[in-house]
This record gives C-alpha cells, structure tokens and sequence, in this order.
C-alpha cells in the first residue's frame, strides 16, 4: 500500500489538485455573493460575467478531478496495487490539470465564447475530450469485462462514458442547424447538461459504494439485486429525466411530459431512505468516529434533503414557480456541497488520510460547513419563495426593488457562506499537511 | 436482474432508446418563427462573448443577478434597450460596445422574442400536475 501512496502518485496529485479547485470555488463564491449584498461591488475592476464562471467551472473541475483521482485510486487498491498503463494517471493529469487551470486564466482576461457552465472558448473541448477519452482507455484496460463485477464497476464505467458523449452533445450548438434554432439548441443543450451530471454522478456514486464496502468490510451489498436495481433507475434518469429543467421552453410536450414521469420515478429512493432510516442511524451511530464515514453520513442526509425539493421542482405545477428563482441555486449548492463534496471528501480522507493531531479540527471544520449549509440552504430557498411571490403577484416591481427587497436573505446567504468556507479551510488544510 | 445477461441486456435496452429519443429530438424541429437573420446571429455571438448569461436569463435558464431577457423586447421599448447597453446600470458594467453591436443585441433580442413567451403567468395549470400555454 505504501508502495503507490508515494508524492508521485499522480491519482493522489489528482485529488490534491482538486482541493485547489475548492478553494477556487470558495474565493469566488465570496466574491460572487458580495454582489449579491453590495450591488456594483467590484462592478468595474471583477465583474460577476467573470467571477460566476470561476466560481463554477472551479466547482466543476474540483468535482471531476477529485471524482478521476479516486475512480484510477480505487481501481488500482481493486487490483491489490497493480494497475496496467501506470503512466498514464500522469498523462491524464498533465493534460486536465493544464487545461481547467487555462480555462480559469482565460476567464480571468474575460475571454468566452461557451455557454453556461463551459463558458470557455470550445477549443478547449478537445484537450478535455483527449484527457477523458485517455481515462475511459485506462479504465477499460484495467477493468476488462463487466462480467462478474460488482456495482460500482459498472457505474464508474457508465459514468466515464456518459460523461465524453454527453460533453461532446453539450457543444452541438456550433453546429449552425442547431444554433439556429433557439429553442431546438437550448433542449439539447440541457438534455446534455442533465446527463452530464448523471454522469459524474455515477462516478462519484459508485466510489461512494465503494468506500461503504471497504469500511464495512464486505461487499454483500455490491453484488446485491437491489443494488444493481438501483443502479438501473439511476441509469434511467441520467437518459430521460432532464425534461425537468425545460418546462418553460416552447419545446415539444412529450419532452416535458417524459421529464415529469421519470423524474418521478425517484419518488422510490426517496421512499428507500425514509424505510431505511432507522438502519443507516445504527450504522452511522456504530461508525461515526471513522472520518471518511462521517463525510458518507453527511452526503446521506443532504441526499434525504436534495432529493426532497428536487421531485418538487420536477412537477411542472410547482416548477413554475420555482424555475428562475434562488430556490433553483438552493437546490444546485445542496447537490454540489451537501452531497457530491461531502463524498469526495471522504475519498479524500480514506486516500491521503490525516494526522492525529489534526482531528479536532476537522471535527469543528465537519460540523461547521454541515451547520452553515442548512443556513444557507435555507436562506436560498426562502430569497426564492420571495422573488416567486414578486413575480406572481406584483408583476409592476422592476428587477432591481425585486432583488432589493431580498437584501436580508442575502445577506444570510453571505454570512453562512463565510462560516461554510472557515469549514472548509479547517477540513482541507489537514489533507495537504499529511505528507501521503 | 440476477444474470450477467439480463443485465447486459437491461443495459443495451437503455441505450438504445436513449440514442432513439436523442435522434428523435436531433431530427424534429421545435416550433420557431423565422431563423435569426445575420444580424441577429452576430447579437448571439456577443452574447455569449460577453457571457451575458452569468447574470441573465433565457426562458429562465441563466444566472440570477440580472431579469431574465426572453422577451424584453417586447416589455420595453428598443430605446430603452439601447440606453442600457450603452451605460450599463447599477449593477451591470458598461461594455464599452459600439452603436453597430448594439444593433446586433436589440436584433438577437428580437429575434428570441419571436420564438415564445417566458413569463410564467401565462401557463395553463393542470391537475395532474402538467402546464400548458
């Protein structure tokens, strides 16, 4: 084990490097809630056009490399240590590393040409898609047949697939027949969007299961019906329930009508966690001393969470109301905090591990980010409630009261938001203190 | 579910609709007006150069900061677009762009306005859950 938990371990670098990206993410997340409480802050020098992107595509490269580190890291622990192409971790790193650190810097000199959430000049898609496909390559040569393996093989597999085709679809618009049309090109473009992050859901999901195995010390639940059961429906809702984020959009009804149905469907793991419940406390209650096991907990009530508001949002009814306002970010911070860095965290932790000495601060750090994240989840949600009651009901307020008469909200929004990235700043440190 | 086969199957089964539905929507046009004109296509250009959607949205798709501009065209008149555009607001920074952009925004402005009506308000509730315009 301590053979390839050497500084050169380039699945560990992987992670490392990700925890860059977070705190990226937590700068700019900063700077973009200030605007929110001061108008105009910074409006001349770093402009939210600017800042917004960095905060993004900052979470986004923490998510899919931290999710790449530990897939290659757990692969190879799956295989006592022997993994084929060892260089090719290197190579992979080299060229995502190089490209998501030129994205930021080409944000930073205010240079675009993407769209929401790839803002970046779409040249970038074919380093990117070079880097992936690498990572697929490695992945398959590794894992060879799907045969006989458990769940979390062949979510990491459909996960790293779904992710390059789905990426690739997120950049049809440069073709004119779809650019064209605007409401042709926006369903594609967020019927990408929602598979893209089934994808990487799948990635994270899986090394999740993983983890639960190893601390649980048998994988019963891997090979189990109900596993791949539910691996089937996720897999089913990463193709079809993507409706849900264009019911506004002139596009097709059947559209609309397939997101609405499938989206339901998660109506069941909603109803697994709520019949689970008192099993995953006696679980968590006999595990919760172990660290990366605190981090699987949290995720799991954020998932309990989440899921909740989510099948809210997809009955078009409410999503009405919703869509376009705070509650639609509430929703996005929940998924993108509350549960998948949750996770990688806690592949962090069982992958670079951590001193002793360290462990109260990550406890105050643990508790800190969970307790200022329901703040600020709430505060998101309520700012929505509000601007939905505006639109509604006082059609005569321009924007600007609107977003005025929100102030106090934000205002919470920012001060959680503070408390969460001292959290943060207390978990991540002890990860770059330790020297594996 | 038990059987590597019934998996595999469960698993192509997936994917094929899923390329099925993706052709599907590949190949059907969405009802729209008239395509963009060259103008209009220059305005889409900028927009996305100036990620105009990191506080804007479309059809309520976009950031927060700013109202969503899926028919301001229709809401307000093209002067006062123009006035925006050229000073900026409180919040928005002057881009600094020149009156032949401008054009170019006010005619892609235009242009996303004939293609449908965002405002909420205007849907149809449904009791099994559905809305329709």
């Amino acid at each position: 084990m301590e053979q390839f938990r050497s500084n050169r371990d380039y699945t560990i670098i992987f992670i490392k490097a990700g925890l860059l990206f977070l705190l990226s993410t937590l700068l700019f997340g900063l700077l973009g809630a200030l605007e929110y409480v001061i108008p105009g802050f910074l409006k001349d020098v770093f402009t939210f056009e600017k800042i917004r992107p960095l905060h993004v595509s900052s979470a986004i490269f923490w998510i899919l490399t931290c999710a790449i580190g530990g897939v290659l890291f757990y692969v190879r622990e799956e295989h006592n240590g022997i993994f084929k192409l060892p260089n090719f971790p290197k190579i992979i790193f080299f060229i995502l590393a190089i490209t998501f650190s030129s994205i930021l810097v080409s944000y930073i000199f205010g240079i675009f040409g993407g769209r929401e959430y790839w803002e970046f000049d779409p040249i970038f898609t074919i380093p990117i898609s070079i880097g992936w496909g690498l990572f697929i390559y490695a992945f398959i040569t590794n894992m060879k047949t799907l045969k006989n393996q458990p769940v979390y093989i062949w979510m990491w597999f459909t996960g790293a697939v779904f992710f390059l085709f789905t990426y690739l679809e997120s950049n049809s618009w440069i073709l004119p027949q779809i650019r064209n049309n605007l409401v042709k090109d926006m369903t594609i473009q967020w019927k990408s969007y929602g598979s893209l992050v089934g994808a990487w859901n799948q990635l994270i999901y899986g090394t999740s299961i993983y983890l639960m195995d190893k601390i649980a010390g048998d994988k019963k639940y891997s090979f189990s019906k109900i596993a791949f059961a539910l691996y089937f429906l996720g897999v089913f809702n990463l193709m079809f329930n993507w409706g849900h984020h264009v019911y506004l959009l002139p596009t097709h009804a059947y559209v609309k009508h397939i997101g609405y149905l499938v989206s339901m469907t998660e109506l069941v793991l909603f109803g697994r966690i709520i019949y689970l419940w008192r099993s995953s406390l006696s679980t968590a209650k006999r595990n919760f001393h172990i660290v990366p096991f605190k981090f699987l907990f949290a995720a799991d009530v954020w998932v309990f969470l989440t899921l909740a508001l989510a099948i809210l949002m997809s009955i078009p009814v409410l999503n009405l109301y919703m869509h376009g306002t705070h509650i639609i970010v509430g929703h996005t911070m929940g998924a993108t905090i509350g549960i998948n860095t949750m996770l990688l965290l806690a592949f962090a932790y069982d992958i670079i591990g951590f001193r002793k000495n360290d462990s109260k601060k990550i406890y105050y750090g643990y508790w800190t980010i969970n307790l200022s994240l329901i703040i600020f989840w709430i505060s998101l949600i309520v700012a929505g409630v509000m601007k939905a009651y505006y639109q509604f009901n006082m059609p005569e307020m321009s924007y600007g009261v609107m977003i005025n008469q929100l102030w106090p909200w934000f205002l919470l929004f920012l001060t959680s938001g503070i408390c969460m990235i001292i959290g943060f700043v207390l978990v991540i440190f002890p990860l770059f203190k330790n020297k594996n | 579910m038990g059987t590597y086969r019934s998996k595999i199957v469960i698993l192509i089964l997936l994917i094929i609709s899923f390329v099925t539905y993706s052709i599907l929507l590949y190949e059907s046009d969405s009802k729209q007006s008239a395509p963009p004109n060259k103008l209009a296509q220059k305005g889409r250009v900028l927009w996305q150069e100036k990620n105009c959607t990191a506080c804007h949205q479309l059809y309520g798709l976009g950031g927060h900061l700013g109202p969503d501009l899926t028919n301001v065209y229709e809401r307000r008149s093209e002067d006062y677009i123009k006035s925006i555009l050229h000073t900026g607001t409180v919040v928005m920074p002057d881009f600094k762009l020149n009156e032949q952009e401008i054009e170019e925004f006010v005619e892609f402005f235009k242009y996303i306005n004939s293609t449908g009506n965002a405002d909420p308000k205007s849907y149809k509730k449904h009791l099994d859950g559905t809305i329709s315009q």
